[in-house]
């Protein structure tokens, strides 16, 4: 049996979103700023992409800028925020210790500038805490930047009542939305988001296109200078392919969604109660505040890059935040941050499941997983220690 | 491209010498959990040769091939060839590790070494006799 687990990581294209994008890489091919035909065929496909994309997020489609996936759109809508503050010396930033790199390294980057930025701790669920986000706001604040869930441990924010604090204090708030647009629902409006990034190969389009959504009034700065395509905030041609199958996928997507979130949920929890048979391991993340698709454990006494390949021998692909499958010495931050220490965060395996997971699979990746953890801790010394009592267990 | 090579596979899928040596003549334990790779190496030592050897491994899969074939390479080797084995041997023996991953064998040259070490603290007079 052969199963991608690893739908966090990026999805396979859907059939609609390959079909989509064929017309126009064979037939209407024009430059979209081109008066011809071929160019006028290809612009009016971007502005129906762009309407079909702004209205899976309940957007307007003059608030969607096209960009080249989840990291650019995160740059951008930081940047853009930041730069709006400095204006009015407002150079303070709140975020969260479980952000993706995109947003972290931005915020590194804007320290260096100046600007302070708060880190909000989570909780051992890697949820933040809304009162201290609120007693975390000063005068000087002028963006909270929160992502909607989280790409490890599938922990959904509550992204409504941060919208309503940010709304309420004035300040905006960006979501890195990448994990979420087209797997949950999302509704800016609703949940009072000014800035969302999005990333089209999460939700079964082609890998580097993405967009930003920027509420209207919202002055962008620019990241790539050049022509006035995207009414001058993003130049570059457009990737009418890439933008015309983003689209196609979501509106897919999310035309499933409710379903598709439903029939994943009963597996996510069957594998999750699988799995928790498992002695000494732990679930990561929130059991109900999470995406339906995330399943992520931590498994004392072994390592996470031996499960990887020997759960890749068996057919299953997975990932991990251990440190040896990212090449960095230190486990995940994310992991670190919900108050795994460094022993267990090493032993960590994410399974994020496909539209199609079937429950044949489930039952086969649980008999997998558990074989593979007990045969890497029966030469364990480090496992040998803990059943001999010599070092305590965590999990 | 493959992460890493046939042969680091091979030990990593088979590994060679797993297991607990309960009278060990030298055991030798490097690492930390907090680096995510510990390695223990059990020595049984006769006649001044490494009559058996065997492993235990916390780690990687570079971590668990290195392993085992430092454990190859020192069987059956007079103690004093097995000093003499280098993290390179051992990478070289493999066909070669990742750039990052060339801790991994430099784990398994310690951890032979400081068995080794522990057979000399509790032989001092074989220390003497090198
Ligand atoms: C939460 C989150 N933000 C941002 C990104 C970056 O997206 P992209 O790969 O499209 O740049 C990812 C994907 O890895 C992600 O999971
Ligand atoms: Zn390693």
């Amino acid at each position: 049996m052969k199963i991608y687990a690893d739908n966090a990581a990026t999805t396979k294209m859907s059939k609609a979103a390959i079909e989509a994008m064929l017309p126009y890489l064979e037939t209407y091919y024009g430059n979209p700023s081109s008066l011809y035909e071929e160019g006028q065929k290809a612009r009016e496909a971007v502005e129906k992409a762009r309407a079909d994309m702004a209205e899976c997020i309940g957007a307007e489609p003059g608030e969607i800028v096209f960009t080249s996936g989840g990291s650019e759109s995160d740059n951008q809508a930081i940047l853009s925020a930041a730069a709006i503050g400095k204006k009015t010396g407002k150079m303070h930033i709140i975020s969260d210790t479980i952000e993706h790199h995109a947003v972290l390294h931005t915020l590194k980057k804007l320290e260096k500038e100046g600007f302070r930025v708060t880190y909000l701790p989570v909780n051992e669920n890697g949820i933040v805490r809304t009162e201290e986000l609120e007693s975390a706001i000063r005068e000087d604040t002028c963006l909270v930047t929160i992502m909607y869930a989280n790409n490890e441990i599938g922990t959904v924010q509550p992204v409504k009542e941060i919208g309503e604090i940010c709304k309420k204090h004035k300040i905006l708030f960006h979501t890195d939305a990448v994990q979420a647009v087209g797997h949950i629902p999302v509704d800016v409006k609703a949940d009072h988001i000014d800035l969302l990034s999005a990333s089209a190969h999460k939700f079964h389009g082609p890998k580097g296109v993405g967009f930003l959504y920027a509420r209207k009034g919202i002055r962008l700065s620019t990241l790539i200078e050049g022509g006035a395509q995207e009414r001058g905030k993003r130049a570059g041609t457009e990737n009418v392919p890439g933008i015309v199958a983003a689209a196609a996928a979501l509106k897919e997507s999310c035309g499933q969604m409710s379903e598709t979130g439903e029939r994943l949920k009963l597996l996510r929890d069957m594998l999750i109660e699988g799995l928790s048979e498992i002695p000494h391991s732990a679930l990561n993340g929130d059991p109900e505040k999470r995406l339906p698709s995330n399943v992520s454990f931590c498994f004392e006494g072994i390592e996470g890059e031996s499960l990887l390949l020997l759960l890749d021998d068996k057919g299953v692909m997975a990932s991990s935040g251990s440190a040896c499958t990212s090449g960095s010495l230190d486990p995940s931050h994310v992991l670190l941050a919900i108050g795994r220490v460094h022993d267990v965060a090493h032993g960590s395996l994410r399974l994020t499941l496909g539209d199609d997971a079937t429950e044949d699979e489930i039952r086969y990746m649980t008999v997998a997983v558990k074989d593979v953890v007990n045969y890497l801790r029966g030469f364990s010394p480090v496992w040998r220690d803990l059943v001999n009592g010599k070092t305590k267990f965590i999990l | 491209m493959a992460l890493y090579s046939e042969k680091v596979m091979d030990h990593f899928r088979n590994p060679r010498n797993v297991g607990v040596i309960e009278d060990a003549d030298g055991v030798g334990e490097v690492g930390n959990a907090k680096c995510g790779d510990i390695m223990k190496m059990y020595l049984k030592i006769v006649d001044d040769r490494i009559e058996d050897v065997k492993f235990e491994t916390f780690g990687c899969g570079s971590a668990i091939a290195s392993s085992s074939m430092a454990t190859e390479l020192i069987k059956g080797q007079p103690v004093s060839e097995a000093m003499k084995l280098t993290n390179q041997a051992v990478a070289e023996a493999l066909d070669g590790l990742p750039a990052y991953k060339m801790h991994c064998s430099v784990l398994a040259e310690e951890a032979i070494k400081n068995a080794l070490e522990d057979y000399y603290t509790k032989n001092p007079d074989k220390r003497k006799e090198q």
